[in-house]
């Protein structure tokens, strides 16, 4: 992922997106609650209220930055690799489930793994697509990875060629790091 | 070679595509894949299609076509399936500078459309037979992809047609029927460029903007929709006249995350021949 993605992508549509939702919120009753607050009321049970879209896209973006890391890739261990294995077999199997939901999002959109506290398959661990704005979060699912399908994210560098993207994102810059420290916290939530 | 029968009409199951508007591109075009041969069926034909009596009618003229094509292509022109094929662009590739770039109308055309003619050929076979077998669960679950990749190939077709260079005709505001109408249903020109373009900066996400023409109530309107859903799926009385493209690809590579950049430029390059030919046919 070039500098120069990443200067447009959190320089200017990230950075947008809060300055424009600092503007929609003043003298509002949202203008006192959390961001995570935000983004559930304006989901409004899938009825969009005007500040979603921007409120869930800051969320979406500070997300995005924390699944990667310099020198990333690799496999996941530990806990997280237990669980990836018991819900879908394999590692191999996540990243091919993984990789096709970012590539048939249709349109703009985010690809992700995410815990789901209640599940009534005994999976905890699922991989979802949601389109635009939209997240797990108003899904009442924990994320816990995230890939930025928007065409933003890829374009500078692959153009059309999101599949291209989507490998390199899973072979060089994943941080399964981060992805076992949220569901650290996912388990112990549910607890 | 034997013809496959399927047992219903396919038409029965593309209730929100109407035939006018599956645009199939004029026989006076090239292909630009020459590899992908469309077949000259008029649209309604399509109905006629899944009859034992015109397959076996089109089966010679159908066959000699098919040794022409790809292996695909040939598979499904012999069993009678209609292929699409990317429209030849009427300019070259730099001609709309420096409101498009040359890079930006390359890759738009080449990759982007030929991408969404390529799947929407593989999802009408995939549809075919999953009719043949009566695969209903199939059926419907194949339509998300015909609609995505169909209305990717109507939308880009007619934007093509939308766009001209400025030495040909392209930035001139339209005169005549259409002209007199934006200026009765919008109040003005720049009213009309000004809600055009207000609608577009704001679409969320992926999606085209346009001015339609309501047939029925023959009252022009400014009109969004997401992804690549067609104009006729925000109204069946919707016939779509010029469109403009603003998912990111059509404008990131030059105009980064200035979408109303984009908008403000593209009308040097906006042409209203086709346009109006439109709304004259239907507003006769």
């Amino acid at each position: 992922m070039s500098a120069n993605t990443l200067s447009f992508h959190w320089g200017k549509h990230h950075r947008a997106y809060v300055d424009n939702l600092n503007k929609q919120i003043v003298g509002t009753e949202l203008e006192a609650k959390s961001l995570e607050d935000i983004v559930i009321q304006t989901y409004n049970d899938g009825d969009l209220l005007p500040p979603f879209n921007n409120a869930a896209q800051i969320w979406n973006h500070d997300f995005f930055w924390e699944s990667m890391k310099p020198g990333g890739g690799g496999k996941p261990s530990g806990e997280l690799l237990k669980l990836i294995e018991r819900d879908f077999g394999s590692f191999e199997k996540l990243c091919e489930e993984l990789r096709a939901a970012a590539a048939t999002q249709f349109g703009s959109g985010w690809a992700w793994l995410a815990f789901n506290p209640r599940p009534s398959d005994g999976k905890e661990l699922v991989v979802l697509k949601t389109p635009n704005a939209v997240n797990p979060l108003v899904l009442g699912y924990t994320a816990l990875l995230t890939i930025d399908v928007w065409e933003h994210a890829y374009y500078l560098d692959y153009q059309n060629r999101r599949p291209d993207y989507i490998s390199i994102f899973m072979e060089k810059l994943v941080s399964w790091d981060a992805v076992s420290a949220k569901l650290e916290v996912a388990k112990a939530q549910a607890a | 070679m034997e013809m496959h029968l399927p047992r219903r009409r396919l038409p029965y199951l593309l209730p929100h595509l109407l035939p006018s508007q599956l645009a199939l591109p004029p026989r006076s075009l090239l292909p630009l894949c020459p590899q992908t041969r469309s077949i000259p069926i008029p649209p309604m034909a399509l109905r006629a299609i899944a009859s034992r009596k015109t397959l076996a009618a089109l089966g010679s003229g159908l066959r000699a076509q098919a040794r022409l094509a790809t292996t695909a292509a040939a598979a499904a022109a012999s069993r009678g399936l209609v292929t699409f094929s990317l429209p030849d662009l009427p300019y070259d590739y730099g001609a709309l500078e420096p409101a498009v770039s040359a890079e930006i109308m390359q890759l738009h055309h080449q990759k982007h459309h030929q991408s969404y003619v390529t799947n929407y050929n593989k999802a009408l076979e995939q549809l075919e037979d999953a009719v043949a077998r009566d695969d209903a669960p199939a059926v419907v679950k194949l339509q998300s992809a015909i609609k995505f990749n169909g209305g990717g190939h109507i939308n880009h077709s007619i934007f093509w047609k939308n766009l001209a260079p400025i030495h040909e005709g392209g930035g001139e505001p339209p005169k005549g029927s259409l002209g007199w109408a934006i200026d009765a249903d919008f109040g003005s020109w720049e009213a009309f460029v000004q809600k055009m373009n207000a609608e577009g900066a704001a679409l969320q996400g992926s999606g085209w903007v346009w001015l339609g023409l309501d047939k029925e109530f023959k009252k022009l309107v400014v009109e969004t929709t997401a992804n690549q859903d067609p104009l006729v799926t925000k109204g069946a009385n919707l016939v779509p006249l010029i469109g403009i493209d603003v998912w990111e690809h059509a404008y990131y590579l030059q105009y980064k995350n200035a979408k109303p950049d984009y908008l403000k430029n593209i009308w040097k390059v906006i042409d209203w021949k086709y346009a109006s030919e439109v709304y004259e046919k239907e507003c006769r």
